[in-house]
């Protein structure tokens, strides 16, 4: 009877909070040691040298700034107003090839940052602001095309009948009723996007060609051409608190996400369009005609030769350029990449999966010191995506002789790397998926004696399976395409193919052209066979398929 | 005594869903928690589960503490409204879920699942997956699927609230009979008189987190403590009347009630308390609907402004306008405890 | 028991998986083994097989070759690196980059036997910290065809750029993001002197040039003597490009204008701190060796330090050496380059 609140709590919450601090241990023991520490160190190394704070005060850092966020904004604009007739054709839409749409909005996405580059300089020669924000759209329409539909298709169309019951006009009943409802997901896959664009490197370098300057890419320049690591570290500050706001915005956007409206199956909202729907529509497939126009063209190039038409650059995956330009044959590199995104993918799935079951715990906790942790935690997971790779590439220089077994030149690094970059995604679509789980169900699992552990394997897993198998395939697509992180840190004996791509391109002669947009086809059709896969097995319960990113 | 809860309080943050509840379970006995929605009922019972943490108070089990054993060490069975079958799971699996968990020999499995399918009436029903069962069959299993391990004590969270209201009252019998049949102990929540009535032993009532009376069925129904708990078993009118002898005399006419003492007292009433009679107190018919066993009516008594709720036999022709007179009927009419001044 | 056989199994069918799919079952390279030492260089290192592989029988070296970027980066890791060497020995710091690494002490004195064979004559240091391996002259190129079929003459010089006949053919990479770039930067100013090169960019700005940030978009797009037939005659590039652009009729499409070089010399030295100095040694006298020597203008485009190596038939017509090129004392070039590279983007990005 005399029993204190203190004692109470305590005797019942140690178990389980030691049970949640050992799984956390996982995930972010990884980011401490391959992200958090050497991204310190070189940052630390740079106040070292001094001068950080003139730096910063330095009107350029500024102006580099400004100019960061105007073209990101610009560029999220674009992909959101790109994206949203496409997210109405995914998500509402009962029409032959739908879901070739989907599958094909997702290719610009992995494709080599380089490829889509050079795509863009031969329609605009001259470089420039528009291209360079068109570009940076063009990579992540399919973020906010999947990201809206994925709540979209759940949304229960009556809300919609009965405003327009009432008299509205279907744009008023689009403007004033499934807007505000879709806003959280369009506001948190413009959180996403704006990351992404802000950070995007070789785009920016091919595209803004000397006149055209992001943090991203002075960051690059002062640390790996002038050594100004003072400058950088100034820069990545700068960068930081940028991406942090960011951060912020998404997550108050998937806050209000939570009390989200009544949803329904897709199955019972998708219908032929009618009326005003088909300029929707036409829309959304000028959208995706757009978006293939850079890749149709990649694949023309691919195949013509200053001789006409010929495949002798898909013949020539086979060997390794001329002139040496490869270490290793194109089919080699094809078969590295396969292998490191394989890798990255699980370690990626181990931390991903962990850290979203310890938020998702942490989530079913009351109280707001758990309430707290997990938003911190969930912050920190997205983090990677605001660092530049080259910070902590040469992060890892100055830090892991410290580890054993000198990780620092070792080819382990290139799928850590690419882990590094696709943990926020998994962690993204995770996380909702395990989240959606009834809690119930759980507790009726517990009431006939299965502990937290065996609760987990029973009847988390079993349920989400087939997302997360999604959600790794997903990854494993993204790791593929990964270029920033791992051609700063793959080794020329073993480039993977997005790599091999970027190196082909920078060797004179005809054919090392030919075989790079030919080695870009190859890169693409495995994109698009694994993201058919993905949605086709992710589908058939049709519940919880990936969701937000 | 098998379950005992004393003190026990739950707060959500400021708020208290439940207040120094106490509550006895004896071995073999059924307990229904009755309370309308938002009483603080589901949350008890999640307290005694171990799914809600207590802001203090004990739940005990045969004089254990319970504070330290988590949820799966309790060996409680829990039944949801919604059955929370496990839908990637067949109906065998289902059931044999809580033996797995229990480390009972696989060997074992198929027999005790196929004798629980049959105790809830569904028989052959192993391989079936579960999303193609009806409500009913559904929250069979889910019963099938709690009592599978033996659980010391069964806990039913609105069992039948999801059903249709004939299927309801079919396995509310079914589930009586099987309670009593197999001797279980068990903690029913329901909003539902009928229910509770029909399944339990002894019943608390329980409005805004406090248990407000607590006692055998028929007790509780015939003598609730107070207007509230009156109200919330189907009492609509209140009148003062004067005893003597037996007798109960108040402004609707005489009725015979032996067990109230002599004085003034208030009783409440519930419609079929109120009958149309060839002779009585007199009154309008302002209000008329149409029940499968009875007419429920409203009338204006004469000389009053007030009206009452009262039931005429299927066959009486009653309309709004028409003059009818009323006796009280004393069973329905529950006599309230004196206010002591 | 038939589960812990399905378990089994399972554990089997990932444990195949992971070794057939991943890097896990990939030996590599190991750069512990006794015998191995380990070369640090930059991306454009390409050597013939066969030639490491003789070495390796001779010395009992095996040479592990690790890439990091191109020379820019390659020093700066070099620096970053220094207090625990990711490497052995170093080749592919240019003339532009060596001041950095020899304030920074990345290297250690060594003077290799085979240096008196001619790379002497690049020396950069007097301490003999590094050798010259080989030269990488940056010189403009044009396309011949071009201004044959135009009738008009090709350029020749500096001065010619900026004449308004050139107006708008012209296309160089910016010096704060490529080599090449930063190459035509340093001979300008030594054309020019410290005061004179702004001007003559703002001529070279005035009569159309274009400028991109990489040597790939300038080569390979904006070129016409390329491949990839861009609009553009004229292009910084170097010395021996056009030795990779002989017609059918065995005859070079485009030209260096040598009067417009400017020399690189690229180096190799032994890496202060590591742990097999005596092996790295003898990988620096590798590199100078006539055995490595002769393979760098066939695989990497670049001539010889060594004296009497023959170079690949069609250079003598096709690439020859420049005879003059422009150079910049490796101080001045220290002292100079990141405000020479920031007056530089001021004038052309601003």
């Amino acid at each position: 009877m005399a029993h204190s609140l203190r004692g109470l709590s305590t005797s019942r919450l140690t178990p389980r909070g030691a049970g949640l601090a050992a799984l956390a241990v996982p995930p972010l023991g990884f980011l401490v040691v391959f992200f958090a520490w050497p991204v310190a160190a070189i940052v630390a190394r740079g106040f070292g040298d001094g001068g950080v704070g003139t730096a910063i005060g330095d009107p350029l850092t500024w102006e580099l700034a400004g100019f960061t966020v105007a073209s990101a904004g610009a560029s999220t604009i674009v992909a959101l107003l790109a994206g949203l007739p496409v997210a109405f054709l995914l998500a509402r839409v009962r029409l032959p090839g739908v879901t070739l749409v989907r599958t094909l909005v997702l290719v610009p996405f992995v494709l080599p940052t380089v490829v889509v580059g050079l795509a863009f300089r031969a329609l605009w020669p001259d470089g420039g602001l528009l291209p360079l924000v068109l570009a940076n759209a063009f990579f992540n329409v399919a973020v906010v095309a999947r990201t809206v539909s994925g709540l979209w298709s759940h949304l229960d169309p009556r809300t919609v009948d009965a405003a327009r019951a009432l008299g509205a006009s279907p744009w008023r009943a689009f403007r004033t009723v499934t807007l505000p409802a879709l806003g959280p997901a369009i506001a948190s896959s413009a959180a996403v996007v704006f990351l992404f664009c802000a950070t995007s490197f070789g785009v920016v370098l091919i595209l803004g060609g000397a006149h055209y300057r992001t943090l991203e890419t002075e960051i690059y320049l002062r640390t790996v051409e002038l050594l100004d690591l003072s400058g950088a570290a100034a820069l990545s500050m700068v960068q930081f608190a940028a991406v942090v706001a960011a951060l912020v915005v998404g997550a108050l956007a998937r806050r209000r996400r939570e009390n989200a409206v009544r949803l329904r199956s897709r199955s019972e909202t998708v219908r032929r369009p009618r009326g005003g729907e088909w300029w929707a529509v036409a829309a959304g497939l000028a959208v995706i005609a757009l978006l293939m126009t850079p890749i149709v063209a990649l694949l023309v190039e691919s195949v013509s030769t200053s001789d006409g038409w010929s495949f002798a650059g898909y013949a020539a995956l086979g060997g390794q350029g001329s002139h040496g330009a490869l270490q290793v044959s194109g089919w080699d590199a094809a078969s590295m990449s396969l292998r490191t995104a394989f890798d990255a993918t699980m370690l990626a799935m181990i931390v991903g999966v962990l850290a979203s079951v310890v938020l998702v715990a942490l989530r079913r906790t009351p109280g707001r010191l758990a309430r707290g942790m997990g938003e911190t935690m969930d912050a920190a997971l997205m983090l990677p995506l605001g660092v530049s790779a080259v910070t902590v590439g040469f992060g890892y220089l100055i830090t892991l002789d410290a580890l054993p077994g000198d990780l620092r030149t070792s080819p382990l690094l290139v799928p850590l790397a690419q882990a590094l970059v696709i943990i926020p995604l998994i962690v993204r679509m995770v996380l909702p998926v395990l989240r959606s789980v009834d809690v119930r169900l759980r507790q009726a699992a517990s009431t006939l004696g299965a502990g937290p552990g065996r609760v987990w394997r029973e009847i988390d897993l079993p349920l989400t399976a087939r997302s997360l198998v999604a959600a790794a395939g997903f990854g494993y697509v993204v790791a593929l395409g990964e270029f920033g992180a791992t051609s700063f840190l793959a080794r020329p004996d073993a480039p993977t193919l997005p790599v091999a791509v970027a190196t082909l391109i920078s060797r004179p002669g005809e054919l090392n052209n030919q075989m790079a947009y030919a080695a870009c086809a190859l890169l693409m059709i495995v994109t698009v066979a694994a993201v058919v896969l993905i949605d086709r097995f992710g589908a058939v319960r049709g519940q919880n398929s990936v969701g937000e990113f | 005594m098998s379950l005992s809860v004393r003190d026990l309080t739950v707060h959500y943050g400021a708020f208290a869903a439940v207040r120094n509840a106490r509550l006895d379970i004896a071995d073999g006995e059924v307990l229904a928690l009755l309370g309308p929605s938002g009483s603080g009922k589901s949350t008890l019972l999640r307290a005694i589960t171990g799914l809600e943490p207590l802001t203090s108070g004990t739940v005990r089990w045969d004089g254990d503490d319970l504070a330290g054993v988590p949820v799966h060490r309790r060996e409680f069975g829990l039944v949801f409204q919604d059955g929370q079958l496990f839908p990637h799971k067949d109906v065998a699996s289902n059931i044999a879920f809580g033996l797995r968990m229990h480390g009972i020999p696989r060997a074992a499995h198929a027999e005790r699942v196929r004798a629980l399918l049959e105790l809830v009436g569904l028989k052959g029903y192993e391989r079936r997956r579960v999303t193609e069962l009806s409500g009913g069959q559904a929250q069979r299993v889910a019963l099938a699927r709690a009592l599978a391990p033996e659980p010391r004590l069964l806990l039913l969270d609105e069992p039948l609230s999801g059903l249709d209201a004939g299927l309801r009252e079919q396995l509310a019998i079914d589930l009586a009979a099987l309670l009593r049949r197999s001797k279980i102990t068990a903690l029913l929540v329901t909003h539902d008189q009928e229910e509770a009535f029909t399944l339990a032993d002894r019943v608390a009532v329980l409005d805004d987190g406090e248990i407000r009376q607590e006692g055998a069925v028929r007790r509780v129904w015939r003598q609730p403590v107070d207007e509230g708990v009156a109200r919330f078993l189907g009492v609509t009118t209140f009148v003062d009347g004067e005893a003597s002898g037996g007798t109960v005399r108040t402004a609707l006419g005489d009725v015979t009630l032996p067990d109230v003492a002599d004085g003034t007292v208030r009783l409440g009433l519930r419609p079929h308390g109120v009958r149309v009679a060839p002779d009585g107190v007199e009154g309008e018919v302002t209000a008329v609907v149409h029940r499968r066993e009875h007419v429920r009516l409203v009338v204006a008594l004469d000389g009053d402004l007030s009206t009452v709720d009262a039931v005429a036999p299927v066959t009486a022709d009653l309309r709004p306008g028409d003059t009818v007179r009323l006796v009280l009927d004393p069973d329905g009419v529950a006599p309230l405890p004196r206010v002591v001044a | 028991m038939k589960r812990a056989l399905r378990t089994l199994v399972a554990a089997g069918t990932v444990a195949a998986l992971v070794a057939g799919c991943s890097l896990s079952g990939n030996p590599g390279n190991d750069p512990q083994a006794p015998s191995t030492v380990t070369l640090v260089t930059h991306d454009s290192w390409v050597a013939p097989q066969e030639v490491l592989d003789a070495f390796e029988r001779q010395s009992g070296i095996k040479i592990a070759v690790l890439k990091q970027g191109d020379a820019g980066a390659l020093t700066n890791k070099l620096v970053l690196t220094k207090a625990n060497p990711i490497g052995d020995v170093a080749y592919g710091i240019d003339s532009t980059f060596a001041s950095r690494a020899l304030t920074e002490g990345v290297f250690e004195q060594y003077t290799s036997p085979e240096a008196d064979r001619g790379p002497q004559r690049y020396s950069a240091d007097p301490e003999h910290r590094l050798s010259a391996v080989d030269l990488g002259d940056v010189c403009v190129n044009v396309d011949s065809k071009y201004f044959t079929d135009k009738g008009i003459a090709e350029p020749k010089s500096f001065a010619d750029l900026a004449d308004a006949k050139y107006k708008d053919l012209m296309v160089a990479e910016s010096p704060a993001t490529s080599s090449p770039g930063l190459a035509f930067l340093l001979g300008t100013v030594a054309q020019f002197g410290e005061q004179g090169w702004q001007a003559y960019w703002t001529q070279l700005k005035a009569n159309g040039l274009k400028t991109v940030s990489g040597w790939e978009e300038a080569y390979t797009k904006e070129f016409s003597g390329s491949s990839g037939k861009g609009p553009r005659p004229i292009v910084v590039s170097y010395a021996s490009s056009p030795a990779a652009e002989i017609g059918e009729d065995g005859k070079p499409r485009t030209k260096a204008l040598l009067d417009t070089c400017y020399r690189q010399v690229e180096y190799a030295g032994v890496l202060a701190g590591g742990k097999q100095v005596e092996k790295a040694r003898k990988v620096v006298d590798f590199l100078l060796s006539q055995q490595f020597q002769v393979t760098v203008a066939g695989n990497m485009y670049v001539y010889p330090a060594r004296q009497g190596v023959e170079l690949p038939p069609g250079w003598a017509q096709a690439a020859p050496l420049p005879q003059q090129p422009k150079t910049l004392d490796a101080a001045k070039i220290q002292a100079g380059r990141e405000q020479w590279i920031a007056q530089w983007r001021t004038l052309l990005e601003g």
